[in-house]
């Protein structure tokens, strides 16, 4: 492998490292406050990818329904993921208030928790197929390609974005997870759930602001990704979100920067088996990888062994 | 008092269905709901002894099913039919009779194995490791057969229909259905009694609290794996069953959607109950097939119907009880020859 085609393959891992590492952030937060593994979250990525696609299109006067005015870029881009975000997040926490509350309140066991969130994602994905219909959908070019070639290496200004952006939101997150009270209130729950409801902490408004941060970077997540691969498929819920969910336990379920890092290292996998192999065996190479780590170390990287007392 | 047993319950079921289809009384479809209903059920009781009763969670069930149905379906072709994957048949396609059964084991046994690989590494840490774990399995297991060209790879592998042809040749009968009810008695039975059993008691106490019952002198890590192997390996005759019956397999039938449906089922009869599989079993295939018309919706119906059970009512529909439990009279009709004995000597 020559170093140019290295640093490509280097820069395009770092892509989609980012944006798994923005989905499995989201799975590792509700592991933190809830000790639930929200399988709905992949597809929470995919609603937020299909929510950005109306609105781009609509903002971009590409449908039958149009707006009397065409809107500058610079307008565009920021409502578009302002919106979605926000939409998408209020799909989260529906899921939330509809179906994980009544459950936690009634002090119902874990597992049923995990079967429900295993069934809304599924849900999601067909409530999709069944509506929208099996055809691929085009997200709009909200951003125009552009492609610096810099020696033998070609970088487009979507990958600096994407690698900027989420560089930036997870430094945001970092902020409010270690420096905010909403912060400390998340590291608290996950530190002691019987004692924080006793201090005089809402627990539930703590989980609703864990599944708006959640959702919302899964969405940001999903218009990212859009733009980048513009073909949006039913089941990217599953081919993305479930990738990103394998990477927040291998850094360990339950730490943020445990999932930041599984992303990138489940990016980089899964970038340079293609690399030297057929895309083909891209999945069974890196989820064998992943399941030797997991054998070593059944924690994850950043994962600490919970004890139980006696 | 006459008393009767599970003998008699079986013979009940065989007149209903093997020997109407075997007189030809029953349509082709039918038939083949009937085998599915088989097929389900013997899934659905794996699946509950693994989430049920021993209290872990597997979502990827569907892919120790699909091991089971390649290894079976690969045997059969290749020794009983001409396919365009191996050509001529190894042995004659007569043999396929005594042939069918074999494959079925073998299939059930590769699976068992293949559930060694999951069971080592995952049953160290308890948690929801096990559910991590088999879920990248199913991953892993749909990759690995996408990417061997030689049976099919993502198109599917298929060729089935001329061993049960074959077998309809020799003599006619539905054998894949007769199979099928015997593997759902030979389930009950197994799973039954190794529930019963001291090894089953203990997989019971893992389920209610593991430290106490390791303390209690339980070896769990190996009565774990032991359950799972047993889960596992039912779960890959069925799908060398399942195969046969559909005639043509792909990696993409047994993923995720297979594993939820499998999961929908448990938890619909019940977790640790298996007159509530059985039940959720026959009910959840007849609805399923009742559901046809609404094609795409169908698959929004499933789920919504499992958040709607957690909701409202999360043991299932028969709880951790089996039916003897709910109506006592039946347990008068339908005692075991132990039970008989025991209850004579206590009450004399």
């Amino acid at each position: 492998m020559t170093l140019d085609s290295f640093l490509q393959n280097f820069l395009n891992a770092m892509q989609l490292g980012s944006y798994l590492a923005l989905i499995a952030v989201g799975y590792t937060m509700v592991y933190g406050v809830l000790l639930l593994i929200n399988f709905a979250h992949g597809d929470i990525f995919m609603v937020g990818a299909y929510v950005g696609y109306f609105i781009g299109t609509f903002l971009l006067n590409r449908f039958d329904v149009q707006l009397p005015f065409d809107l500058p870029s610079w307008v565009v881009i920021p409502v578009t993921v302002i919106l979605t975000m926000a939409i998408t997040a209020l799909v989260g926490v529906t899921l939330e208030r509809v179906a994980y509350r009544p459950l936690r309140n009634r002090g119902a066991h874990r597992l049923y928790l995990v079967i429900t969130a295993l069934s809304a994602g599924l849900f999601l994905e067909y409530i999709n197929l069944a509506s929208l219909g099996a055809r691929d959908r085009q997200f709009p070019e909200l951003i125009k390609k552009q492609i610096y070639p810099l020696g033998g290496v070609s970088v487009t200004n979507i990958q600096i974005m994407v690698i900027l952006v989420s560089f930036s939101v997870m430094g945001l997150l970092w902020f409010i997870v270690q420096r905010t009270r909403w912060g400390m209130a998340m590291r608290a729950i996950s530190y002691d759930r019987l004692a924080v409801p006793l201090m005089g902490v809402s627990v539930d408004k703590v989980i609703v602001t864990t599944f708006v941060i959640g959702s919302s970077m899964a969405a940001l997540a999903g218009v990212m990704y859009g733009t980048a691969y513009p073909i949006l498929r039913f089941d990217m819920g599953l081919l993305v979100g479930w990738r990103a969910f394998i990477a927040a336990v291998v850094g360990g379920i339950g730490s943020i920067r445990g999932a930041m890092l599984g992303g990138y290292l489940m990016g980089f996998t899964q970038i340079f088996v293609t690399a030297f192999l057929p895309s083909t065996f891209r999945d069974l190479i890196t989820f064998t990888v992943f399941l030797l780590i997991l054998s070593v170390r059944p924690t994850g990287l950043f994962g600490v062994a919970r004890r139980t007392k006696v | 008092m006459k008393r009767y047993n599970m003998l008699l319950v079986y013979s009940a079921f065989f007149l209903i269905t093997v020997v109407p289809s075997w007189l030809g009384l029953y349509t082709q479809y039918i038939q083949f709901v009937l085998t599915l209903i088989g097929i389900n059920i013997v899934l659905t009781i794996s699946l509950n002894l693994i989430n049920g009763y021993m209290g872990e969670f597997s979502v990827g069930h569907a892919a120790f099913m699909g091991v089971g149905a390649y290894v079976a379906s690969l045997i059969t072709v290749r020794l009983f039919a001409d396919s365009n994957f191996f050509g001529a048949p190894l042995l004659s396609p007569g043999l396929a009779v005594i042939g069918f059964p074999l494959a079925l084991v073998i299939g059930g046994i590769a699976a068992a194995l293949f559930s060694l690989l999951v069971a080592i590494p995952s049953f160290r840490t308890r948690g929801d490791y096990l559910a991590i774990i088999t879920l990248a399995v199913n991953f892993i297991f749909k990759s690995v057969i996408e990417n061997i060209n030689a049976i099919g790879g993502p198109r599917g592998f298929m060729g089935m229909g001329r061993v049960t042809s074959a077998m309809e040749d020799v003599i006619q009968l539905p054998w894949v259905m007769v199979w099928a009810f015997i593997l759902v008695v030979v389930t009950i039975t197994v799973v039954r009694n190794f529930v019963s059993s001291t090894l089953g008691k203990g997989i019971i106490a893992i389920r209610e609290d593991e430290i106490a019952s390791e303390l209690m002198t339980v070896d769990t890590r190996r009565l774990k794996v032991i359950t799972f192997m047993l889960g596992c390996g039912l779960a890959g005759a069925a799908g060398g069953l399942h195969g046969h019956a559909l005639s043509f397999i792909s990696p993409s039938g047994y993923f995720i959607l297979q594993s939820t449906i499998m999961l929908v089922m448990v938890y619909l009869g019940g977790m640790g109950s298996i007159s509530g599989s059985v039940i959720s079993a026959i009910g959840f295939t007849i609805l399923l097939e009742l559901l046809r018309p609404l094609k795409l919706f169908r698959w929004v119906a499933i789920p919504l119907l499992l958040i709607l059970l957690m909701l409202f009512r999360p043991t299932g529909i028969m709880g951790n009880r089996e039916l003897a439990d709910i109506f006592p009279r039946l347990r008068k009709y339908f005692t075991s020859a132990e039970e008989i004995i025991a209850d004579g000597s206590a009450t004399n």
